[in-house]
Order: C-alpha cells, then sequence, then structure tokens
C-alpha cells in the first residue's frame, strides 16, 4: 500500500509553546489510525499539520498530492444558510458548478439521513445532526482521507452512536475505494471499534505506535510505552 | 423650563403640521447621509473584510492609523474637504463646495473608518473562531473574508446604522463643506446651530426632536432584526444598540 502521509522530525511551535517534537510517522492509504492522548498532548496539531493548516516548524511532511483530503472539527462551522447549501459549498470551493453542487449535496444528506432537513437552517439542527451534515459535507467532497478531531466530544450518547456509525462507514470506503481515516478521541471504546492502528501522544511526542489489538493488549502497552499504559489504565479504570 | 415646554409643543406643531420648510431639511440631511453612509459602507465593508482576514506586514500600523481616524473630529474632516474641494485645491475643478456632492463627500470620509473598524472587528472575530475550517474547504483568504461578510451579515447591519447614525448626527463637515445655505445644503444639523444661535428654538428643537426620532427609528429596527433572525436561526445573536445622535 502506498503512503498517505510521511511525516518526518516535525516540530510544531506556538510561540514559547512546543506543541509537537520529533513526530515521525507514516500512514498508509486504507489505515484507519486513533490519535489518543490527554488534552495537550498535540493530537489536534498533529491532525491540522496533516491537513496543511498548520505547517511544521521543522521537520519535513510528504503528502500523496493526488489524496484529496477533508477534515471534521469537534464543533464543525455551518454558514448561516440551510443545510444543503452548507454541503454544495465544499463541493463550489473546489471548482464544481452551483447547480451541480447543490444536485450532489442533496444526495450527500441523504447519505446521512438528512435529505429531510435540506432546506433547514444548518443552525438550528442538534450538535448530532450538525456533525452529520459535516461528515455528509466531507463525504460529498469524496476525499481519500478523513481527519477527524475529537468528533464525537460533545454529542450525547445516541448522536454519538450516529456520528460513529457513520465514521465506520466512510472507512469501509467509498466506491469500492478504501478512505484513510485518521482521528483524535478521547473515547477509548471508540478507538477500540473504529481503528486499526492507535498512536499516543504526551507533551507533543509519538510515545507508542501500535496495532489496535497491540495497543490494547497490556503486555504488549507496557513493553511499547509504560506513560501509555499508564494512560490506558487510567481511562479504563 | 417654560421655554422649553413652549418650544417643545411649537416643535411639535410644526412637525404635526408638516411644514415644508422642515420637512425639505430632513429630506435633505436623509438623501446626504443616506448617500454617504451607502458609499462608505460599500468601500468600507470590502476594505474591513479584507483587513479582517489578511495577514501582512504593516497591517497593525493600519489599524493603528484605522482606530485613530475612528476620533477625527467632523469640523477636521470638513476642513480637508473644503481644501480639496476649494477653488485652487487639487479637486477644486469638480465645482462641489457648497453643494450637495461636497456634503457627501464630507461624510462618506467621516464614516469611511466607522464602517471599516467594524467590519474589520466582525470579520476578523468570524475568521478566528471559523477561519480554519473554510480553510479546510479550501476558500483562500478573498473567499474567506466575502464568505465571512456575508454570513456576518446581520453584525454588519449594525456597522451599517452606526455609520448612519455616525453621519446623519455630525455637524462641523457639511457646514464647513456646505456652507448651510438655505433651502440649498442647509440640514437638519446646521439648521439646528443656526437657529439655536437666532434665538429660534421651536424650529431647532423640532429639528432635534426628529434627529432623535430617526436614531430611534434605527435602533428599533436593529431590535427587530435581531428578534427575526433569533426566531428563524435558533441561535442568541449579540447586535449592540448604536449610540445616540453626537454633534
Amino acid at each position: 500500500m502506498s503512503n498517505v502521509y510521511e511525516l518526518q522530525s516535525a516540530d510544531v511551535r506556538f510561540g514559547r509553546l512546543q506543541a509537537l517534537t520529533g513526530v515521525s510517522l507514516r500512514i498508509q492509504a486504507g489505515e484507519s489510525v486513533a490519535l489518543v492522548g490527554a488534552n495537550g498532548s498535540g493530537k489536534s496539531t498533529l491532525l491540522r499539520v496533516l491537513h496543511g493548516l498548520v505547517p511544521p516548524s521543522a521537520g519535513r511532511l510528504h503528502c500523496d498530492p493526488q489524496a484529496t483530503q477533508a477534515m471534521l472539527f469537534q464543533r464543525p462551522f455551518m454558514l448561516r444558510t440551510s443545510a444543503r447549501n452548507n454541503v454544495a459549498l465544499g463541493l463550489w470551493l473546489r471548482g464544481m458548478r452551483w447547480a451541480q453542487a447543490k444536485t450532489q449535496a442533496l444526495a450527500a444528506l441523504a447519505r446521512v439521513e438528512l435529505a429531510h432537513r435540506a432546506q433547514q437552517s444548518a443552525r438550528t439542527l442538534s450538535g448530532g445532526q450538525q456533525q452529520r451534515l459535516a461528515l455528509a459535507r466531507a463525504w460529498a467532497l469524496n476525499p481519500d482521507v478523513l481527519l477527524l478531531d475529537e468528533p464525537t466530544a460533545s454529542l450525547d450518547p445516541h448522536a454519538k452512536r450516529e456520528v460513529e456509525q457513520l465514521m465506520a462507514e466512510f472507512a469501509a470506503g467509498q466506491d469500492g475505494r478504501a478512505v484513510t481515516v485518521i482521528f483524535a478521541s478521547h473515547n477509548l471504546g471508540q478507538v477500540k471499534r473504529l481503528a486499526t492502528r492507535v498512536i499516543y501522544l504526551e507533551q507533543g511526542r509519538v510515545l507508542a505506535d501500535l496495532p489496535v489489538n497491540d495497543f490494547f493488549d497490556s503486555a504488549k502497552l507496557q513493553l511499547a510505552s509504560p506513560a501509555a499504559q499508564l494512560f490506558v489504565k487510567g481511562e479504563l479504570v | 423650563m417654560s421655554t422649553f415646554s413652549e418650544s417643545a409643543a411649537t416643535a411639535l406643531q410644526l412637525i404635526v403640521s408638516l411644514d415644508s420648510a422642515l420637512l425639505a431639511i430632513v429630506g435633505r440631511s436623509l438623501a446626504v447621509s443616506a448617500s454617504a453612509c451607502a458609499l462608505a459602507c460599500g468601500a468600507g465593508l470590502m476594505l474591513g473584510a479584507w483587513l479582517g482576514v489578511a495577514r501582512f506586514a504593516g497591517r497593525d500600523a493600519i489599524l493603528t492609523l484605522l482606530n485613530t481616524l475612528l476620533a477625527i473630529p467632523s469640523v477636521v474632516v470638513g476642513l480637508v474637504v473644503y481644501l480639496l474641494l476649494s477653488r485652487t485645491g487639487p479637486l477644486g475643478y469638480l465645482g462641489w463646495l457648497f453643494n450637495f456632492q461636497a456634503m457627501v463627500l464630507a461624510q462618506t470620509l467621516l464614516v469611511l473608518p466607522v464602517a471599516t473598524a467594524l467590519t474589520r472587528q466582525v470579520i476578523e472575530d468570524a475568521e478566528n473562531n471559523h477561519g480554519e475550517q473554510l480553510r479546510s474547504l479550501g476558500a483562500g483568504s478573498l473567499m474567506r473574508s466575502l464568505l465571512l461578510a456575508w454570513d456576518e451579515r446581520y453584525a454588519l447591519l449594525t456597522m451599517l446604522m452606526a455609520s448612519f447614525g455616525r453621519a446623519i448626527s455630525e455637524v462641523g463637515a457639511v457646514m464647513i463643506v456646505g456652507g448651510n445655505i438655505d433651502g440649498f445644503t442647509r440640514v437638519m444639523t446646521t439648521a439646528i446651530a443656526l437657529e439655536t444661535s437666532k434665538g429660534d428654538l421651536p424650529l431647532a428643537l423640532a429639528l432635534g426632536l426628529i434627529l432623535l426620532g430617526v436614531v430611534l427609528l434605527l435602533n428599533a429596527l436593529i431590535a427587530i432584526v435581531r428578534r427575526w433572525r433569533e426566531r428563524a436561526e435558533g441561535g442568541a445573536m449579540s447586535l449592540p444598540a448604536i449610540s445616540g445622535a453626537t454633534l
């Protein structure tokens, strides 16, 4: 499988704050990678670096130039217009004609079961519906890589399940094509259900990078990173 | 106090009887300020939206200058426009001095910093909160400034109204470049100043009441827009009321 991302010794600084230090990793097409770690560990920054929103202060990032990306944020921003227009906007910004974008937007909304809300103002939708709408916006772009920054953090359990279900469908691929999913999460149950690989960060450094089964195998995790083992224990107890 | 109550009664009589001299002055005031406001808000919206999103060397200096211009006295603007439009000035060939156009130009220059600064603040806040997500969707600086300006259109309505409030309530600039010529360039604020100095308090007070009424109407409009949007979009919005007229 080809590398979608290759990050070499990347540092990120925000003024005096060192957000990432010497991060190196490779992510291959079709992987479902979870980024875990405490608040401020660098998960969101790493996602932003991969998406090109934050340039590394040092090191090198190589992205597959053919791979299209979409990113979902914890609180998705919806313009003060209808749900349908919000989805169409993403397509229009990528060069599609507005009329065609609106047609495709409807199909994407149907996929997340929001077609009946197409004309409703996006900001009047619930948190869970807005996150599904953001997924529809990403879906419409037909990306090769989907990055998600704690997409279910502020949702109730029901909405969380719905979004997780959609993430799983996304990861399963579109039109027989594997989609690479990289998500930050505090929810280890979610990580277990959705990820094939887990990267543990602490204070901006990658301390563990394991297949999901190894990450949740205490002996293997202890061997890889005692700090990650402590984190998992703390989260699970 | 009795002078005030007598003047107020006469003022109300003038308003109710739709006095033609009064209506002419009010109409001219509204025309000058609305024209100036339209020009200043059009330019201020573009400039402010761009300044809210763009990051470049010297931006801080421009913002400091802009904020300084917010406090510029209207008489100074009037003086500058007078020098520009006077017979020997660089724009003297236009022949605008002591005309409607001169007053519009002066008020446009007076209001432009207000429109630009308010727009810049609204768009910069929106950019800080949501710009990253628009970048993620593929929007460049110009597109973000346009999208955010459109998205913040109800907040920017306040900018429009604050600009109009600033224009209609100023006296110094229109007095200098308009000349307060009866039936030609006399507007509400210059008429108030003149009639007060002449001792014709009822007309001055009537004009003052109308001026306050216009500002009251604008504030009411803001409140209606806010309630309407809150109902339509299900989220609270903070639209500050504009301040009263400052002469």
